[in-house]
């Protein structure tokens, strides 16, 4: 259709001003219920102020896009990549990391298909929480540890990401276990000691979320 | 001659209640030691760089006159001694920080129309500053004052690496260690607060060293 009758017809949409594009996930369990690995003042912080912030910033950011690219603003559309990017990675990153844990009382250590990949690849689990918390603690700044699984190699991956780079975007590897080591996911618990946080942190990992997106991650490969 | 933690000019309580006791332990005792135990045992292994002072260290990052084996290394511990040491000395107790003066405070005027003006920009690069860095008000080889912020622990005489290089005259450490336990997540709060702990006569003497012609 011409141009013209198409922005007619968008324009009751962009009058409305497209109601929020993404929503805060509620938390599968209490602020408390990843204590005392995590404290429930931390995680009120860190779900309530820190994550609705990218939720805030990210529906702000993605606003912003939808106008400038109705009004053809490449150079606009451009500058807000970083909005989006910063944003939008602190919410993915956020929205799966609330479901990588769970409480200490319902842990269980991984098994199945996941357990003899990590036994294969790592000897063990704890080879795969040494060789994690190694790179995890040498993160400069902010950013975040992550269990990867990369689809062609077919193997898992350790690394890590700067700052809310969320991984698969930015590079191909499906993220299964993602550790948060911002100073805020920790600072209050834990100061300035980053390894101590990463020796703790492994009592609150929900292995069957993790098994659930090994398993996703090698079936679609 | 390795690089040594410096004392703070002042007490951990000194800059209460804009900075908190318990951070200031915290950041000087633990963080701050961290970066040069850090960049002395990555320096250790070139005997070369023995006796070299931190701010020749920072100004070799990024630049061929640094071993690549701990360029990495030496960026960011080597940048967080150097800012560290700025840091405290950019600071000093409520009670002796009065407003900028002299020279500075003529410069700028110059460069931005006002001190609120100032203010305002320095404000709003540090509370942009995505993830861990500082912000600075920074005089350019050009003896142009510009407000910048820079990554986790880069800093603007590491000339090759950053957008503004040039003399730091003021510099606010916007890592979330640096205010955490305080304001949490309320970064901007930080920043309004930090105001009332800079040591304006430290950066008139900041400003004039470096706009001094060089010989």
């Amino acid at each position: 259709m011409l141009r013209s009758q198409a922005t007619r017809l968008a324009s009751p949409w962009l009058a409305r001003g497209m109601a929020s594009k993404v929503s805060l996930p509620d938390l599968p369990y209490d602020y408390s219920a990843l204590e005392p690995v995590i404290g429930g003042e931390l995680m009120e912080l860190h779900h309530s102020k820190h994550h609705q912030a990218y939720v805030t910033g990210l529906n702000k950011a993605l606003e912003e896009y939808e106008e400038a690219e109705h009004k053809q603003d490449v150079g606009r559309m451009i500058a807000l990549q970083g909005a989006i990017k910063f944003n939008g990675g602190g919410h993915l990153n956020h929205s799966a990391f609330w479901n990588m844990l769970c409480p200490e009382k319902e842990y269980q250590p991984p098994n199945g298909a996941l357990e003899q990949a990590i036994d294969a690849q790592f000897g063990a689990l704890e080879g795969l929480v040494k060789a994690f918390n190694a790179k995890a603690a040498a993160v400069q700044g902010s950013g975040w540890g992550w269990l990867a699984y990369h689809p062609e190699a077919k193997t898992l991956v350790v690394t890590t990401s700067a700052n809310q780079d969320p991984l698969n975007p930015t590079t191909g590897l499906i993220p299964l276990l993602g550790i948060d080591v911002w100073e805020h996911a920790y600072y209050l618990d834990y100061k300035n000691a980053r390894p101590s946080y990463l020796k703790e942190v492994w009592r609150v990992i929900n292995w069957k979320d993790v098994s659930r997106r090994y398993k996703d991650a090698t079936h679609s490969s | 001659m390795a690089y040594s933690l410096p004392d703070l000019p002042y007490g951990y309580d000194a800059l209460e209640p804009f900075v908190d006791t318990q951070t200031m332990a915290i950041h000087h005792g633990k963080h701050h030691a961290a970066y040069v135990s850090n960049v002395n045992t990555a320096v250790a292994k070139f005997p070369e760089l023995a006796g070299l002072g931190i701010e020749d260290l920072n100004r070799r990052v990024g630049t061929p006159h640094l071993p690549s084996d701990i360029a990495t290394a030496v960026r960011n511990n080597g940048g967080g001694h150097w800012n560290h040491n700025f840091f405290w000395n950019i600071m000093c107790a409520p009670s002796s920080s009065s407003g900028p003066g002299g020279e500075l405070k003529a410069a700028v005027e110059a460069a931005f129309g006002s001190v609120d003006e100032m203010k305002q920009r320095f404000n709003a690069a540090a509370a942009a500053r995505f993830g861990s860095g500082w912000a600075w008000l920074v005089l350019t080889p050009e003896g142009k004052l510009e407000i910048t912020s820079t990554p986790n622990q880069d800093n603007p005489l590491m000339a090759s690496l950053v957008e503004a290089p040039g003399a730091p005259v003021l510099g606010l450490d916007v890592w979330e260690h640096a205010y955490y336990l305080r304001y949490q997540n309320r970064r901007p709060e930080y920043i309004s607060a930090w105001w009332n702990v800079v040591n304006w006569e430290q950066a008139n003497d900041f400003y004039k060293a470096a706009a001094k012609p060089r010989a």
